[in-house]
């Protein structure tokens, strides 16, 4: 209900809020992503931004390089970066805990670096300019209100096929893990596949929230797909409940507006930002979809 | 005595400097309710992660229904049909007293990714099924009213039922309990018992380990004795009360452990 008096009224009056809500829809894409494998799975991914990377240049270089279609690079993207976690996740997922973080974090390291120095793909540090706008056969949405309709249209399919897949066998076996691998196994579960599985779920969306991105701001640099992004993701997944399904959608629409609401506050802005957040981790722990779920439970 | 489901020939395991199991050698009859006692330190567990794929053995061998199981993991193992407990309960704590059950159900069901992307209409089917086999296993082991509480909620005796629910879920043809009756008291103990008792008379092959002598002598019905990672009895239940051997070690080893 209030998303979508929020969205109306930002559809309404738009002005940058569009913008806003735009980037806080493709980071519920992205979250949306993540969650299923840091929340339902148990797993850690401090790499998920070198997935964002491939979907932003593989849309930029075949849409705006090669004039492909933007849906059309948007799939190829998302299955090049299916397969590139597949290759790096068989190994990968055999790690644990703050090794298999370390390893997620190289990765985001090593795709970041070849963005920059591969300058003859990713057009190096100056980044790719001139991504058209979202589209289908040849129709580009004109607007920015227009896409951002698309946008949060793709971000609820996104979340719609999260809850496919949590609510299902695939979805408790990877739940199971996060409860505990070793029972997981002796149940008969083949731990490392499904982990690897919701890795590459998490990296084919977390190419599809790079390619939106690119689609909607017309520009990317090796900067967009960094550390900050991994980091805000987190803050994204903490804020708004992970390992619930729409925790990540409200995460990632809160600690966009956040920061909006505090600007009439100019150089304190930062630092309420941060006290809110500091104050919203102490003391709403399971994230707004938990504080919800148990507001719900409680009789009247 | 009907034919051996689990052979264990020779295993040991050395860790180290320290023999934990030394040559063990036990079969586990169809359809018996088999247990192995022995004193603190004396190499249980040891011997069953060996069986149950958890800890490879450095020698012997191991076979179940004839199929050599020897060095599979844990997993591989639980395919082939045995399926264990933990003697610190390992429940998926995040998760509903009934989805643990139905987790337990991984095996006899299908449908992965695709499955649950594209729903086919059997997956419903299928869906219906799972639940309602978790109902009634639940209600087996007398957790029917809690299927909707989250399972790290429920008191201590238990999440111990609702892990022998999830085991017994996988339709094995072996069940491994490891200790199921650590921590419970007499009462709960005694349900406990009764349970594994219903379960084996269901036609489900049980092994057990357990520290509560009381316990394995009501309910077992062939009983192993281990002391010092070496298995130095086997026999009845009443055979391994009077035994010299396991009354010097259970009775010299409760001794050491009051001196």
């Amino acid at each position: 209900m209030l998303g979508v008096g929020l969205l109306g009224f930002v559809m309404l009056n738009g002005g940058y809020l569009v913008t806003v809500l735009g980037l806080a829809a493709i980071y519920g894409v992205f979250c949306t992503g993540l969650n299923l494998f840091m929340g339902y799975t148990g797993q850690a991914s401090f790499g998920q931004s070198a997935f964002a990377a491939v979907g932003g240049y593989g849309t930029a270089i075949l849409c705006a390089g090669h004039g492909w279609d933007p849906v059309a690079g948007l799939v190829v993207s998302m299955a090049i970066a299916g397969l590139l976690a597949l290759v790096v996740g068989y190994p990968v997922m055999r790690l644990r805990g703050h090794y298999l973080a370390m390893a997620t974090f190289a990765l985001g390291l090593i795709v970041y670096e070849l963005s920059v120095e591969w300058s003859g793909l990713t057009q190096g540090y100056m980044g790719y300019a001139g991504i058209p706008p979202l589209g289908f056969a040849g129709h580009e949405l004109g607007t920015e209100r227009a896409q951002l309709g698309a946008l949060v249209a793709i971000m609820l399919f996104g979340v719609w096929l999260a809850e496919r897949m949590k609510s299902s066998r695939f979805g408790r076996a990877l739940r199971a893990i996060a409860g505990s691998e070793p029972a997981a196994m002796a149940l008969g579960i083949p731990v490392s596949r499904y982990k690897l599985a919701a890795f590459v779920v998490a990296a084919v969306y977390a190419s599809a929230a790079g390619s939106l991105f690119a689609h909607f701001i017309g520009f990317i640099s090796p900067e967009v797909f960094g550390v900050p992004m991994v980091v805000l993701s987190f803050t994204m997944l903490y804020l708004g409940g992970i390992g619930t399904i729409w925790g990540p959608v409200m995460g990632a629409v809160i600690a966009s507006l956040l920061p909006e609401l505090f600007r009439g506050l100019k150089e304190m802005q930062d630092i309420a930002y941060s006290v809110v957040l500091i104050l919203m981790l102490i003391f709403v722990p399971g994230g707004l979809a938990g504080l919800l779920r148990r507001l719900a439970r409680k009789p009247t | 005595m009907s034919a051996a489901l689990l052979s264990v020939e020779r295993v040991s395991k050395r860790f180290g400097g320290l023999v934990a199991n030394d040559a063990i050698s036990l079969d586990v009859a169809e359809g018996s309710l088999t247990a192995v006692i022995g004193p603190n330190g004396a190499g249980k567990t040891t011997f069953f992660n060996i069986i149950s794929g958890a800890l490879p053995p450095t020698a012997g061998r191991i076979q179940l229904a004839g199929q050599d199981i020897t060095g599979l993991s844990l997993q591989q193992v639980a395919q082939r049909g045995l399926v264990r407990t933990f003697q610190l309960v390992q429940l998926f704590g995040n998760m509903t007293v009934r989805e643990n059950v139905e987790v337990g159900l991984h095996m006899v069901t299908r449908g992965t990714l695709g499955a649950a992307l594209l729903r086919p209409r059997w997956m419903a089917a299928q869906e219906r099924w799972v639940r309602d086999e978790a109902d009634t296993l639940l209600g087996f082991v007398g957790l029917g009213a809690f299927a909707q509480t989250q399972a790290d909620q429920l008191p201590y005796g238990r999440q111990r039922l609702l892990e022998v629910a999830r085991a017994l879920a996988a339709k094995p043809r072996l069940l491994l309990l490891d200790e199921p009756a650590a921590g419970l008291d007499t009462q709960e103990s005694a349900a406990l018992a009764d349970i594994i008792q219903q379960v084996n008379a269901r036609g489900t092959t049980v092994l057990l380990i357990e520290h509560d002598m009381s316990l394995v002598m009501r309910i077992a019905t062939h009983v192993a004795v281990l002391d010092f990672g070496r298995k130095i009895a086997e026999g009845s239940p009443a055979e391994m009360r009077a035994h010299p051997d396991v009354l010097a070690a259970y009775l010299g080893g409760v001794e050491e452990a009051h001196a």
